[in-house]
């Protein structure tokens, strides 16, 4: 590991005039510790953001929003019984990821921000765009890993199952820099990487997030939300593919459809036309299929992919279809897996 | 860069200076400060040998960095139970024989002591296995260290009902 200051600011105002190219913020650690013991990240300064004063508390409004600190940690937001029960799907993916002792430690803000596991990202002798402009992407020697949304530089997936569900639930990120406080809307947050790999989000240098915020009509899906994580093992991996689907169901009909996808693009992956096809219809197989074979439109159809693109189509219809089914009543037993056993999904609609 | 923490560090509160800012908090342990019972498996929060308890909740000691912890109560393994008595969790371990090599075991307890206190996974086998999975262990002692933890929640959670073995999970 490369040496560093270490500085612990007390007010959201030290912590920006600490910031300088080279430094990088430090949450809970579980990613940038990680990449700085193996090389791929090498700041001159860690600055420890969770001393910082009002950034930890979860909030819910009497409209159905929520505002949530960017230092509370991934664990006591799930287990937050109000943000749970209006946000089941959120509460599931984040059950999904990591581990007990590493959601202990995560923060919001890095979950949102966290590297890709790509493993060309994570070998500093290897060519990687994103680590070293320029100098080569060395996943085409398997033909690149994102399914969508990859350039000729960079096809390394985003990670985070938190933030499929946030995409979904049209989420807001606020955030502090040197110019003041903005708002971004979370479509905006990651970038596509095109020609510049090595900026994965809108974020300009030395903005911090303090916050995260899902608006009133987020809550209208509690009746009715999903998120399901295909892994390679039961717990404790990351996302082959997943799927966040929340519907809104009046008189037997979709009124309100939202799905977005994990584990295929660069950034979570949402496409709003594959919702619009779900409006007005009867939930059911065939539609939950057109609206899932839509929101994979476009994806690389190479042979090697085939099979991830066929398991992500079938991940989104399996998710849409247990948010028809409705929300369990407490969380399942294996949040997000496919052996959430049927029982656990009765609905109480 | 030189640096000096105050932890309680198994119920002891003491300073501690360091030279190095890349000290993590299991190479302190285990390095500076004569507490070996924490282990290093994979070094990189993903096998679960290294987890301690940070304010009473259970962490990787090894994505954490010592520098951070000014003020912070730790318990490791060592500071579990008083010398010369176990811990509930520590006698179901031995008692269900949740464990062959031993090496992941500090690890498997203090998980297990954490997802008690979270009070997530009841007695229920599918939620304790769910629960401990970020604790790997190479030797395979899975089916033990489940009904190990059935054993301790009931003792812990609900003494009068406690029985010596599990339920089958
Ligand atoms: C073994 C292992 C398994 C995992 N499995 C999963 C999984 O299955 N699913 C999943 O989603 N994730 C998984 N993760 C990733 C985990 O969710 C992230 O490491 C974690 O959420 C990062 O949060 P942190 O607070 O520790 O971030 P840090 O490591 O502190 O920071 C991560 C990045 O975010 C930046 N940052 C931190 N806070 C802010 C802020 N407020 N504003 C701006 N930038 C900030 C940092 O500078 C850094 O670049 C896994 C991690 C490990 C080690
Ligand atoms: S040594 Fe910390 S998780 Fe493996
Ligand atoms: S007992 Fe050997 S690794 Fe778990």
């Amino acid at each position: 590991m490369k040496p560093f200051d270490f500085k612990q600011p007390a007010t959201l105002e030290q912590a920006l005039t600490l910031w300088h190219p080279g430094a990088a913020w430090l949450g809970g650690g579980t990613n940038l510790v990680d990449l700085m013991k193996i090389g791929v990240a090498r700041p001159d300064t860690v600055i420890d953001i969770t001393r910082i004063p009002g950034l930890s508390e979860i909030d819910l409004a009497d409209d159905g929003s929520a505002r949530i600190g960017a230092l509370v940690k991934n664990s006591d937001l799930a287990d937050h019984p109000g943000f749970a029960a209006r946000f089941p799907m959120v509460a599931e993916a984040l059950l999904s990821g990591a581990s007990g002792q590493l959601r202990n430690a995560a923060t919001l803000g890095g979950n949102l921000m966290q590297a890709p596991r790509c493993p060309w990202f994570q070998l500093p002798e290897s060519a990687c765009n994103r680590r070293n402009p320029g100098s080569g992407c060395d996943a085409r020697q398997v033909g690149g890993l994102a399914l969508i949304g990859a350039s000729e530089g960079c096809s390394a997936i985003h990670p985070s199952d938190l933030c499929v569900p946030l995409l979904a639930l049209d989420a807001v990120v606020e955030v502090a820099g040197p110019d003041g406080h903005r708002e971004v809307p979370f479509a905006t947050l990651h970038r596509l990487p095109g020609e510049h790999p090595e900026t994965a989000t809108t974020l300009a240098p030395g903005e911090l997030i303090v916050a995260l915020r899902l608006p009133a009509g987020a809550a209208r899906f509690a009746g009715h939300a999903a998120y399901l994580k295909v892994r390679e093992r039961t717990s404790f991996a990351f996302a082959l593919t997943s799927a966040a689907a929340a519907l809104e169901l009046r008189d037997g009909r979709i009124t309100a459809a939202r799905l977005a996808l994990g584990g295929i693009a660069p950034k979570p992956w949402r496409v709003p036309e594959a919702e619009a096809l779900l409006i007005g219809q009867p939930p059911g197989a065939e539609v939950f299929a057109r609206a899932a074979a839509h929101a994979l439109e476009g994806a690389d159809p190479a042979a090697r992919k085939n099979w991830r693109r066929l398991l992500a189509i079938r991940t989104a219809q399996k998710a849409l279809h247990m948010a028809a089914l409705g929300t369990p009543e407490t969380l399942p037993a294996l949040p997000g897996s496919v052996f959430r056993s049927p029982a656990q999904e009765v609905s109480h609609a | 860069m030189s640096l000096s923490i105050t932890l309680t560090l198994n119920g002891v509160t003491r300073a501690i200076a360091f030279e190095d800012a890349r000290v993590t908090l299991l190479d302190l342990l285990r390095d500076r400060l004569d507490l070996p019972g924490t282990k290093k498996g994979c070094d990189r929060g993903q096998c679960g040998a290294c987890t301690v308890l940070v304010n009473g909740r259970r962490t990787t000691a090894c994505l954490t960095l010592a520098a951070t912890l000014e003020g912070a109560e730790v318990t490791t393994i060592e500071g579990l139970a008083p010398e010369g008595t176990l811990h509930p969790v520590q006698q179901a371990f031995i008692d269900n024989d949740a464990f062959q090599c031993g090496y992941c075991t500090p690890g498997q307890i203090m998980s297990a002591v954490g997802l008690i206190a979270e009070g997530r996974a009841g007695t229920d086998p599918e939620r304790i296995r769910e629960g401990m999975s970020g604790n790997i262990c190479r030797c395979a002692a899975y089916h033990g260290i489940t009904l190990a933890v059935q054993q301790a929640t009931r003792s812990m959670v609900h003494p009068d009902t406690a029985a010596k073995t599990g339920d089958a999970a």
